[in-house]
């Protein structure tokens, strides 16, 4: 697949600027080269738990198991790079302010999103009957959802915070990239996300595969 | 049971007076959510004793005791349907919407009586301020309500699921946890002999909690009933 050549060959060359290039931020130096990876895993720890409940939503509306199917995946791809964002972010954090975790609200807000999906985890695990156990992890996956809106909007007015103000929207007003900088975050930001969607692509022809051999062995 | 064509309302009080009767004739959820609430409450009064705590960690300390306590028993009403085998027949005689009603009005009068008996050994047994105890009602009343609106439909889930007990803690905690921050960050305002006006943005962020979680429960509770 020509594609796939080209996402290796782009991601090489991404990864190979991104740590030869001068350092983003001048004033943090260059443990600021993580922005280059901690706001695309974050980003894309979004879209995968946002995926996740846009499947789960249509699952209850279709009762298709091969929605809850893309939901399952979708979040558990989204565990993984929410898991990576708070590595990744915790050792920023060492670096720069001292300690590996201080509840600042984004680290708070991220703790409580893996604990979430932790939480979904544990309640498939502990239903027998698929549809049932489709039907309440999606309408558990939805009803979790619903607080993280308050988690972006309560938890800052209520912890004060020491995280550096890159998130993607505020990124433009606070401090202007250089032109290299932003064609490398833009090119990381782009990248990852496909390579996200790839992934998912995987985990679900990884699912409908071993539902049809289930389905197989049954006769 | 009233006809369907009774009104939402009264179908909703069908429910919970019937769930009433039963919990009056065992209080085994009743009983289970106040000794809890006592057990902790003591376990937290004997190891710290009267020794001047700060307004922080005693809104923690009451928040602490009000989670695990409510964790403790609300999940019984609909532990009960599944376990006797009636939930069948409550399915063929009343709609999803007044069971979630009736339910979560259930729930609230549980936790409510409970916290009329916590609340006030609370206030003596660590010897908190008690002069801005209007203040301190209104939190109070606001946390009950968010704690019940969140958990009961989470209650409905973990019914189904085959380990009750610890599952509910487990999904219920991450959804509570912005409620508890809140909660505590307000009541200690409030035992730092803050105005109610000073905790105005908690109090909103309350009000929006509990109308956003009962809509949403309301709209997806037939989801996990009908299963």
């Amino acid at each position: 697949m020509w594609w796939k050549s080209a996402l290796f060959i782009l991601m090489s060359v991404m990864i190979v600027y991104s740590f030869t290039t001068p350092a983003p931020q001048k004033m943090i130096g260059e443990s600021s080269r993580i922005f280059y990876y901690h706001i695309p895993q974050a980003w894309i720890c979004v879209i995968a738990f946002a995926m996740s409940m846009i499947y789960s939503i249509k699952y209850l509306k279709t009762k298709d198991i091969h929605e809850d199917d893309k939901a399952l995946v979708a979040a558990k791809l989204g565990f993984v790079f929410c898991l990576l964002a708070t590595l990744s972010g915790a050792t920023f954090a060492k670096v720069t302010w001292g300690s590996f975790w201080n509840w600042d609200p984004r680290e708070t807000s991220i703790f409580i999103l893996l604990l979430i999906y932790g939480a979904y985890f544990a309640l498939r695990g502990a239903v027998d009957v698929e549809e049932k156990r489709a039907s309440l992890s999606a309408v558990y996956s939805i009803f979790a959802f619903i607080t993280v809106p308050f988690l972006i909007f309560i938890v800052p007015r209520l912890v004060p915070s020491l995280h550096p103000e890159d998130s993607i929207i505020d990124e433009n007003m606070k401090f202007t990239m250089s032109p290299m900088v932003r064609t490398i975050f833009f090119s990381s930001l782009g990248l990852f996300t496909i390579f996200y969607f790839w992934l998912f692509n995987i985990g679900k022809r990884v699912q409908l595969m071993a539902r049809n051999q289930v389905e197989q062995e049954d006769f | 049971m009233p006809k369907s064509s009774a009104g939402l309302l009264s179908r909703s009080l069908a429910v919970y007076f019937k769930d009433m009767r039963l919990e009056l004739r065992t209080r085994s959820a009743l009983n289970a959510i106040l000794m809890f609430g006592v057990t902790t409450l003591a376990v937290v009064s004997f190891s710290l004793g009267q020794s001047n705590l700060s307004p922080k960690i005693m809104s923690a300390l009451f928040w602490v005791i009000m989670f695990f306590s409510a964790m403790s028993g609300l999940a019984q009403t609909f532990i009960r349907e599944e376990e006797t085998g009636t939930s069948l027949a409550l399915k063929l005689t009343a709609d999803a919407d007044s069971i979630y009603l009736g339910k979560l009005f259930f729930n609230l009068t549980l936790l409510t009586m409970m916290t009329l008996i916590i609340t006030p050994m609370f206030f003596i047994f660590t010897d908190a301020p008690t002069n801005n105890l209007f203040p301190f009602l209104v939190v109070l009343v606001l946390g009950v309500f968010g704690l019940v609106s969140a958990t009961t439909i989470v209650a409905a889930i973990i019914a189904k699921a085959s380990t009750k007990g610890a599952l509910f803690a487990v999904l219920s905690f991450p959804i509570l946890m912005v409620l508890l921050m809140s909660l505590v960050s307000a009541s200690e305002k409030i035992f730092d002999n803050q105005t109610l006006a000073d905790t105005s943005s908690e109090v909103q962020f309350l009000i929006a909690y509990v109308v956003v979680m009962t809509t949403a429960s309301i709209l997806l509770f037939k989801f996990v009933w009908r299963e």
